[in-house]
């Protein structure tokens, strides 16, 4: 966490809920609601791409929520009694936010070699902050590709914005379902890998989705001959205080809130293995 | 300058490592087409009496589902092989195959593949081994989204 975050948590006190309004919400898609923040007072956070926030709906509890975008944008799927509070929340209404929480996608570090970018479902959330990184600094890197999977083509997310990433980076999507209507590719989402231009033991992979999607789209690159250490993660786990107190979200010997939650394959494997863990 | 078809089997993944000889008599029943986008390339209940490399554009596998209309439960796309049906009794195809784009295909006339693999089991062999190769990777493929690999997850 940097120096200055750490020193804006203390001002405020880490546990304490910031309030913050909501300026603009936009539907996704039926169930998923992409909500742009301001602070009611003070200053606005930095958010590294991969960061979280703690986002409280008073009075009927706690999530965190990775930031689809700087400063403050969240996209939040409507599944449980809260995220469907925070969806359903209107511009105008006031919402609780601690962090910035966790640590980030190395997105410089890859400068200079491929990049996979590899969602699955609400996974691409997360994985937005990378892509507009990817795409101010285009030049830095080489290959850069999308591979992005979701259940059905009603529950992509960014539809319009991705068209406009097309020109730039290889985007490769594919949905498990789809009537007549829709024109693209039908199939999981580590198919769409042989389709990517990249050279494995000089290409980062970030990958974010759900467990089970990232634990296939993972074996797929390991059998591409990516090395571990080249493959990114971001974990989810029950995090509830987000700064490494409570436990909660424990992975073997890490705390995800404080340690990750973005981690090289490398470092996870292990627990990954560990049934029930 | 156009290839032979020789040449053109000699780049699909599936026939690698057939050797010179077999994919000239592969080619001895293969035939290069093309779909305009829309078009079908065979339909569920046809006799399947070919099976397709496609060499450029994407298929859609599709069913018919009453009360849905058409429901696309895989693309095929470049470089991959389209349709079984060929080699199995009672050699009709299961599901439509619709153009998404302009697809350019190598067909592979059924009966004629069928009657050189009786004369030539190594062949046949060779064949039924890349086949069974496509098979497995399709059902994997098919279990996952069984999975439903974008679920709720955990609920909050």
């Amino acid at each position: 966490m940097a120096t200055a975050q750490l020193a804006e948590l203390s001002n405020v006190g880490a546990m304490t809920p910031r309030p913050f309004r909501v300026a603009e919400r936009v539907q996704d898609t039926v169930d998923t609601w992409t909500l742009t923040l301001e602070p009611a007072s003070g200053t606005t956070p930095f958010v590294a791409p991969g960061q979280f926030m703690m986002v409280d709906a008073f009075g009927v509890g706690e999530v965190p929520i990775s930031v689809s975008a700087p400063p403050v944008v969240l996209t939040v799927r409507a599944v449980g009694a809260v995220s469907k509070a925070i969806c359903a929340s209107q511009p105008g209404k006031v919402l609780g936010l601690r962090g910035p929480f966790g640590n980030s996608w190395p997105v410089e570090d890859a400068q200079g070699g491929d990049v996979l970018v590899v969602a699955g479902g609400i996974g691409l959330a997360p994985l937005r902050p990378v892509v507009l990184r990817l795409l101010a600094q285009r030049g830095a890197y080489r290959n850069v590709t999308l591979c992005y999977g979701a259940r059905t083509p009603g529950d992509l997310l960014y539809v319009d914005e991705s068209e406009t990433w097309k020109g730039r980076i290889d985007t490769y999507v594919t949905v498990d379902a789809a009537d007549s209507s829709w024109s693209g590719s039908v199939g999981v989402v580590t198919k769409l890998l042989a389709q990517a231009s990249f050279l494995p033991v000089e290409t980062t992979a970030f990958v974010c989705g759900p467990e089970i999607m990232m634990h296939f789209a993972i074996r797929e690159l390991l059998e591409r001959g990516m090395p571990e250490h080249r493959i990114l993660v971001s974990m989810e786990r029950h995090m509830d205080c987000g700064i490494g107190l409570c436990g909660h979200c424990q992975l073997g010997p890490t705390l995800i809130c404080r340690d990750g939650p973005v981690y090289s394959y490398a470092q996870v494997a292990p627990w990954l293995e560990v049934r029930e863990l | 300058m156009q290839r032979s078809l020789e040449s053109v089997l000699h780049d699909v993944p599936m026939l690698e490592g057939l050797g010179d000889e077999r994919l000239a008599l592969l080619a001895g029943c293969a035939r290069n087409v093309r779909f305009d986008p829309g078009s079908y390339l065979f339909h569920e209940d046809e006799p399947a009496d070919s099976f397709y490399v496609v060499r450029h554009g994407s298929v859609a596998v599709e069913v018919y589902v009453p009360t849905r209309g058409s429901v696309a439960i895989e693309t095929i796309d470049a470089g991959e092989v389209l349709g079984w049906s060929w080699l199995f009794e009672p050699y009709r195809w299961h599901f439509d195959a619709r153009a998404l784009t302009l697809v350019r295909a190598t067909a592979f006339d059924g009966a004629c593949l069928r009657r050189k693999c009786e004369s030539d089991p190594g062949l046949g062999y060779a064949l039924m081994g890349r086949f069974a190769q496509v098979l497995i990777e399709r059902m994997q493929w098919m279990r996952l989204r069984l999975l439903d690999l974008y679920g709720d997850g955990a609920a909050r």
